[in-house]
């Protein structure tokens, strides 16, 4: 066997887990943020008292595979005047910084691509900032207005609210004393608390911030459909625009990672130290069968025989899962899966949650105007952030030099912060007062 | 062998993405390219195992500065720069500082080897190196607290001083 080939094979032994959880990554996170947008669209529709998808597939099931068909071989339009390279390359970038910052994420305590860096979370911080880049760079290779004034619109609204998300995270990472991502799960774990429970301002602030960040409405201002038919992508059709949708979603998928990850316990179960709460474990086999259970019962109104089979085909892949689940609930050799699949289970279960918060805010608040965007950003949540970590850090030291207990100095901490919080309202309220709460100097009629 | 192959692709990705933002006449593309190389000594940070080092240069240099150039750039008339002289005729003045950096380096070089400690340090076994986060900030807020602190207020001076130009002059009452 020559020496090159045996390289290889001692890379692949050695490396095996981490490229199969690549791969599994690249392979899926497309597909999962096509039925994202399923979701988005079925909870759209439910709250605006629609149906929504309908026509493809029993409840529209299959709608994000002909949606990918219909993008694929759609036609490829270029603008004559653009910069092709830049307009080639843009939204690669957008999509490949949001899968690269993925391989960070532990998505269980045995499902992760990069082994346990030591500043993990910097990483994810890093890695997915740089797909900013894909939305300047097409905004401006399009040579069109309405597009640069979308990427000009994404510089300024990210860079204000990556600061604040950045400090929001200073507070947890205080709390949890690493930058490892394995390592903040298993502080979680060991304090036997959730750190949105010790840093819920934190929290809040990240959720805001992050909502910013991903450029979802209410702060969907770089493609604010009424004002810049659809900011920087205006030009973009076909693959690329669906590169870029893709990237958009993957980054969904990363924040509420993180989010997942440092405030809600990343693949803990609830109260994972609790000896007497130990038939939550109960709770994952039994949610997914439950769906299989409602999917098998909604299978006899479906209208046509191909869409029954089809609802079948779910219960049973949803009875599948919850056997894998079950299985190793039982004495036995597959025991040892049980932290991993059910970790598994939690944190999807959590980032879920997350993206439907963002969903959720999306159908219920309006759009806001661009200065009250920046206005939020650098007037209230920045300096609240700050404050918060001196907060979270005084805390802290109160419970490490003085020996306060853990809740009361954090309970103080957070009162003391919030306090800061409704001052800062009253000082922006003051100062928009004084500027004679003058709404922009040019009124858009067909803006909202 | 791994190590090197490693080492040479980020090196040569540096340096020609460097040659390239250098004489690229788009400032976009520049900037392009300047990310690049940027990303690649990133890149050898990390296979240095400096992994702290390897995210502060993509925060702030890719994620921060160069996103404030692409913004500054974008509001900038690019058909105007086309018409302007590709490059500086101050061939004299370039070719003796060049020189002299050139030297500097050299003697630099010269210098380390003649020292007792022989040329550079061994490379610590990699396995044994402590966490690097943790331990750039032990010796920051450690040996050298009063340089970090220095630094610090330099740059608060420079953000203060930078407000202070932008701002809006006010005509006197």
């Amino acid at each position: 066997m020559s020496p090159a080939l045996r390289g290889l094979l001692d890379f692949i032994e050695a490396w095996w887990v981490e490229l199969v959880c690549g791969v599994v990554i690249v392979a899926v996170v497309p597909l999962i943020a096509g039925y994202v947008v399923l979701m988005e669209r079925k909870l759209m529709a439910d709250m605006q008292a629609r149906l929504g998808p309908m026509r493809v597939g029993p409840h529209g099931l299959l709608q994000p595979i002909a949606d990918a068909v219909k993008l694929l071989i759609k036609e490829d339009i270029i603008p004559e005047d653009a910069d092709r390279i830049i307009f080639w390359l843009a939204p690669v970038i957008s999509m490949t910084a949001a899968l690269t910052a993925m391989g960070a994420i532990y998505f269980g305590p045995s499902f992760y691509v990069a082994r346990d860096i030591n500043v993990g979370l910097l990483f994810v911080l890093g890695v997915s900032s740089l797909g900013l880049f894909g939305i300047v760079l097409g905004g401006w290779a399009s040579n069109s207005h309405y597009s640069i004034i979308g990427a000009i619109r994404s510089t300024a609204q990210l860079v204000s609210y990556e600061t604040a998300a950045g400090l929001a995270l200073v507070s947890g990472v205080l709390l949890a004393g690493t930058l490892r991502i394995h390592g903040i799960v298993d502080a979680q774990k060991s304090d036997g608390v959730w750190y949105i429970f010790l840093a819920p301002i934190a929290f809040f602030i990240y959720v805001v911030a992050s909502i910013a960040e991903t450029n979802r409405a209410p702060f969907d201002l770089p493609e604010a459909e009424s004002e810049l038919v659809a900011g920087y992508m205006t030009e973009y059709s076909g693959f690329r625009w669906a590169l870029y949708f893709l990237g958009e979603y993957a980054n969904m998928i990363v924040v509420g990672s993180v989010a997942t990850t440092l405030f809600l316990g990343g693949w803990l179960r609830p109260f994972p130290n609790v000896q007497w709460l130990n038939f939550l474990d109960l709770l994952p086999p039994l949610l997914v069968a439950g769906v299989g259970a409602y999917s098998f019962s909604r299978a006899s109104t479906q209208p046509v025989p191909v869409q029954k089979q089809f609802m079948w085909g779910v219960a049973l892949l949803c009875f599948t899962i919850a056997l894998i689940l079950a299985v190793p609930l039982f004495p036995g050799p597959l025991r040892s899966l049980l932290p991993g699949l059910h970790g598994a289970f939690w944190f999807l279960l959590k980032v879920t949650a997350y993206i439907y918060l963002f969903m959720w805010l999306r159908f219920t608040l309006p759009r806001y105007r661009f200065d009250q965007l920046m206005h939020l950003g650098w007037y209230i949540l920045i300096p609240l952030a700050i404050v918060n970590v001196f907060a979270v850090g005084g805390a802290m030291v109160l419970q490490s030099e003085y020996h306060w207990n853990r809740w009361i100095a954090l309970g103080i901490t957070t009162l003391v912060t919030l306090v800061t919080a409704l001052f800062l309202l009253h000082i922006h309220d003051k100062r928009s007062e004084a500027a004679g709460a003058a709404p922009p100097t040019t009124t858009d009629s067909y803006a909202g | 062998m791994l190590d090197s192959i490693i080492f040479y692709f980020f090196a040569g990705v540096a340096i020609l993405s460097a040659a390239l933002m250098v004489t690229r006449r788009s400032a976009i593309h520049s900037a392009v390219f300047l990310i690049t190389a940027l990303l690649a000594t990133a890149g050898i940070f990390l296979q240095l195992r400096a992994e702290f080092l390897f995210v502060a240069q993509i925060i702030l240099y890719v994620g921060g500065i160069m996103v404030l150039f692409v913004f500054v750039i974008m509001l900038v008339r690019l058909d105007v720069a086309l018409h302007q002289l590709r490059f500086s005729k101050q061939k004299w003045v370039s070719l003796i500082v060049a020189l002299a950096l050139f030297a500097q380096i050299a003697v630099m070089f010269w210098i380390s080897r003649r020292l007792p400690g022989a040329g550079l340090p061994d490379a610590a076994p990699v396995d044994k190196l402590p966490p690097n986060a943790e331990a750039l900030a032990k010796s920051l807020f450690g040996p050298y607290l009063l340089p970090f602190e220095i630094a610090s207020v330099l740059l608060l001076v420079a953000m203060v001083g930078a407000v202070v130009m932008a701002k809006k002059r006010t005509e006197p009452e």
